[in-house]
C-alpha cells in the first residue's frame, strides 16, 4: 500500500507513519537555535519495559511557545510528562525547575468533576502556596479571560469540554509558573474556544513562561517558535515551523485527482504529491506547502530512507 | 449468548487479581477459617491466691492454667489481676470456701472456667477441702452484648474507614487527577496526611455515635477512663484509614480497591477474636489474628468499657496499633513516591537558578 492510500484525511497524518529510521534524522537545524530554558536531551522512557520514545531532544525556551505534534502514540504525552516530572525517564537528561514553578495540564485534564469552577482554583493555587487576597486576585483575573466568571459557582463535572480546558489551564496557570506543560489544550474543543485558549497561551509567554505544547492540529503549530515533530516514539524533524516548511526535501505538487504514482495525500477537495526531486509530472504544478505538508513530506522521506537503508543492507 | 459469555471470559483472563481470588481464596478462607472456628476454650489463665493457694493450686482441673501462685494477695490484689487482662480466673482461698472471680469479659473463657470449677470440685469427693463458689465479675450474668458491643464498635469503624478512603486514590488515578498531582509540589506524606484527615474527623463522630448507641441500647457498661478508650480509637482509626489509602495506591480501579478491602476486613470479622476467641485458634491461625488492627483495639474496647483496664495494662495493644499504624503509613509514603514523584524531587528550597539539571542516572530513588 503507497502511503497515500492511508493518507486520506489529510491532517496530522505524520504520526501514523511507519518508523523514521534512524533518530535525529532529517531535523531541519536550519532554523534559529533557542535561547536557553527548560528541554529534555536524548530522553528515553520506558513504561513496563516497552520503549515509549528515545533519543528525543526539545529545548523549550524561555518567553515563547514551543510546539510537540505527532499523531496519537507518537510520544508527545511522554515527552511532556518526562519534563513535567510525572514519569522518571530511563537515560538522558531533563531540565525543569522545581515543581513549585511548573504548571502542567495533562492529557485528561485535572480537574475535580465534583469541585466548582472556584474550589477547583482554590485547590491549585493552595496546591502552590496562593491564599487569601493574592489567590483572589489571581483566580479572578483568570476566570475574566477564560470567560469562565459566570461559571464560578458550577461543579468541573458540568462544564463543556472547552471550559474545562480553560479551567485547567487557569489552574495550571495560577502561580505564574516559569514552565508552562500543556498536552493537548485544545483536542476536542471548539474553534473559538480554540483561540481563548491560545491567548491565554500567548499571554503566559509574553510574560515570559517557557510554555511547551503538544498538539494534533499543525496550524496551531504554525503559530509557536519551535516545533518538534515525533513519529513512533523518536524525533522526526524539529525547528521553526518556517524551517521546517523550507527545509523539506524536493516539492510538493498539487492535482485535482488522485495520481497513478507516488506518494499522495488529500487536501480539501485537491491531492497533493510529494516529489522527491522537486520536477513536476504532467497533470501537476508546484504548490507552496505548509507546516501540514512538510510533515507529511518528512515522514514520507524517512519511511523512503528506511526503505533503501534495508535494501542497501539485504 | 455465546459471545457474551467468550466475551465475559476473556476480560476475566485479563483480570489477574480477581481470578486469584476466585480459585486461590475459597481454598485458603476454609482452612485459614477453618482452624480458627473454635467457641472451646481449653485452657484458662488462672491466679491463685490466699492462704491454701498452693494446695488448691495443685488440685485445679486441667483447663485452668496456674500462671501465678501468691499466698500473701488477697482478693483485692487477685481483682487487679482480672481486670489488667493478666488472669481470667483467680481462686481467693482462705476461709471455708474458695472463692473463684471469673473475668466476665472474656465470655467463652468464663463459661469454660464455670464449667469446669462446677463439674469438678476442687476437694476430691470425701476429703475435707473448701467448696469453690464461682462469682462473675464485670459481666456477671455472662451476657453476649456486653462483650459484642464493644467489638462491634470497631468493625464497624473498620469498614466504614477503610471502604471510605479506599476509593480516594483511585478515584484520582481514573479521573486523571492523579497525573495533576505527580507535578504539583506536595511530598508523599503530605498527599497521605491530607486523604485521611477528612474521614478522621467523619470517623470520630461515627465512633461517639456507635458507642453511646451501643451503650443505651445494650446496657454495656463504660468502666474504664473514656481517653484511654480514645487513644485507643485514634490509633486504630489511623491504622484503619491509612489502610483505606494503602489500598487504594495499589489498586488500578474502584472495583479492585472495593475487592481487596473486603479481603482485609473479612479476616478482621472472624479472626480479631470479635467472634472466636483468640485463644481458642490453632496457632498458626492465632499469628494471623496478631497482625489485624481489630485485634488490638478489641482488646482495648474490651478492657476498658467492660473492665474499667488501666493505661498500662494496655501498652502491648497500644503499641501493637502505634506499630500498624506507622507500618501502613510507611508503606503507603512509599507507594505515593512511586505514583506521586516518579521523576524524582528536587530538594526544597532550591536556590536560583531555579533549573534542576542533574543526569537521570545520578538522582538517587527520591
Amino acid at each position: 500500500m503507497t502511503p497515500a492510500g492511508a493518507a486520506g484525511t489529510g491532517r496530522g497524518e505524520a504520526g501514523r507513519q511507519p518508523p523514521a529510521g534512524a533518530p535525529g534524522t532529517e531535523r531541519g537545524e536550519a532554523g534559529r537555535q533557542p535561547p536557553a530554558g527548560f528541554g529534555v536531551e536524548e530522553l528515553v522512557v520506558a513504561y513496563h519495559g516497552r520503549t515509549a520514545v528515545a533519543g528525543v531532544t526539545l529545548e523549550v525556551a524561555r518567553g515563547g511557545v514551543t510546539g510537540v505534534v505527532g499523531g496519537d502514540g507518537a510520544g508527545k504525552t511522554t515527552v511532556l510528562r518526562a519534563l513535567a516530572g510525572a514519569v522518571r525517564p530511563a537515560s538522558g537528561r531533563v531540565r525543569r525547575p522545581p515543581a513549585r514553578r511548573i504548571g502542567y495540564v495533562s492529557a485528561g485534564p485535572g480537574v475535580y468533576r465534583d469541585l466548582t469552577v472556584d474550589e477547583n482554583l482554590a485547590f491549585a493555587g493552595a496546591a502552590y502556596g496562593l491564599r487569601g487576597r493574592a489567590l483572589a486576585e489571581r483566580a479572578g483575573r483568570l476566570l475574566d479571560r477564560t470567560g469562565l466568571a459566570a461559571a464560578r459557582d458550577r461543579l468541573g463535572g458540568q462544564l463543556s469540554g472547552g471550559m474545562r480546558q480553560k479551567l485547567a489551564l487557569a489552574m495550571a496557570m495560577l502561580h505564574e509558573p516559569e514552565l508552562l506543560v500543556l498536552d493537548e489544550p485544545t483536542t476536542g474543543v471548539d474553534p473559538v474556544s480554540r483561540a481563548e485558549l491560545w491567548r491565554l497561551v500567548a499571554h503566559a509567554a509574553a510574560a515570559g513562561a517557557a510554555v511547551v505544547v503538544a498538539t494534533t492540529y499543525l496550524d496551531e503549530a504554525e503559530r509557536t517558535g519551535w516545533v518538534l515533530v515525533l513519529d513512533q516514539g523518536r524525533p522526526l524533524v524539529a525547528g521553526t515551523p518556517e524551517a521546517i516548511v523550507d527545509g523539506i526535501p524536493g516539492a510538493v505538487l498539487d492535482a485535482s485527482a488522485r495520481p497513478d504514482r507516488g506518494a499522495a495525500w488529500r487536501r480539501g477537495t485537491r491531492w497533493r504529491v510529494w516529489s522527491p526531486d522537486g520536477s513536476a509530472t504532467p497533470g501537476t504544478s508546484v504548490v507552496a506547502h505548509d507546516l501540514e505538508d512538510a510533515v507529511v513530506v518528512a515522514a514520507l522521506a524517512a519511511r523512503a530512507r528506511a526503505a533503501r537503508e534495508k535494501e542497501a543492507a539485504a | 449468548m455465546l459471545a457474551m459469555a467468550i466475551k465475559e471470559f476473556r476480560q476475566l483472563r485479563r483480570d489477574h487479581r480477581t481470578l486469584a481470588m476466585l480459585i486461590v481464596m475459597p481454598l485458603v478462607l476454609l482452612t485459614v477459617f477453618g482452624y480458627a472456628a473454635s467457641f472451646d476454650v481449653t485452657s484458662v489463665k488462672t491466679v491463685v491466691v490466699g492462704p491454701q493457694a498452693e494446695a488448691v493450686a495443685a488440685r485445679l482441673p486441667g483447663a485452668l492454667e496456674v500462671v501465678a501462685v501468691r499466698p500473701a494477695d488477697g482478693r483485692a490484689e487477685a481483682t487487679r489481676e482480672l481486670r489488667e487482662g493478666r488472669a481470667a480466673v483467680a481462686l481467693v482461698t482462705g476461709g471455708d470456701q474458695v472463692t473463684a472471680l471469673v473475668d466476665g469479659a472474656d465470655l467463652f473463657a468464663a463459661r469454660a472456667a464455670v464449667q469446669a470449677l462446677t463439674q469438678r470440685p476442687v476437694a476430691e469427693p470425701g476429703a475435707a477441702g473448701p467448696r469453690v463458689v464461682p462469682e462473675v465479675l464485670f459481666n456477671p450474668d455472662l451476657r453476649t452484648p456486653v462483650i459484642m458491643v464493644p467489638g462491634l464498635v470497631g468493625i464497624i469503624l473498620a469498614f466504614v474507614g477503610t471502604l471510605a478512603t479506599a476509593l480516594g486514590v483511585v478515584r484520582e488515578r481514573q479521573g486523571g487527577t492523579l497525573e495533576q498531582l505527580a507535578v504539583m509540589p506536595f511530598r508523599p506524606r503530605d498527599v497521605f496526611l491530607g486523604k485521611v484527615l477528612p474521614y478522621f474527623g467523619v470517623a470520630i463522630v461515627d465512633l461517639t455515635v456507635v458507642v453511646v448507641a451501643g451503650l443505651l441500647l445494650f446496657d454495656v457498661p463504660f468502666r474504664g477512663s473514656v481517653l484511654v478508650f480514645a487513644l485507643g480509637a485514634l490509633l486504630f482509626l489511623f491504622v484503619t484509614l491509612g489502610l483505606g489509602v494503602l489500598i487504594s495506591t495499589v489498586s488500578e480501579n474502584q472495583g479492585q480497591a472495593i475487592q481487596l478491602a473486603l479481603m482485609t476486613l473479612l479476616p478482621q470479622v472472624l479472626l480479631s477474636g470479635l467472634i472466636f476467641p483468640l485463644h481458642a485458634m490453632a496457632a498458626g491461625v492465632r499469628w494471623i489474628g496478631y497482625l489485624l488492627p481489630l485485634t488490638y483495639f478489641i482488646q482495648i474496647s474490651r478492657s476498658v468499657m467492660i473492665r474499667g483496664a488501666s493505661l498500662s495494662a494496655l501498652a502491648v495493644p497500644l503499641l501493637a496499633l502505634a506499630g500498624l499504624g506507622l507500618a501502613v503509613f510507611a508503606l503507603s509514603v512509599v507507594r505515593f513516591r512511586r505514583d506521586l514523584a516518579p521523576a524524582g524531587r528536587e530538594p526544597e528550597p532550591q536556590p536560583e537558578p531555579a533549573a534542576e539539571a542533574v543526569p537521570t542516572a545520578a538522582r538517587g530513588s527520591r
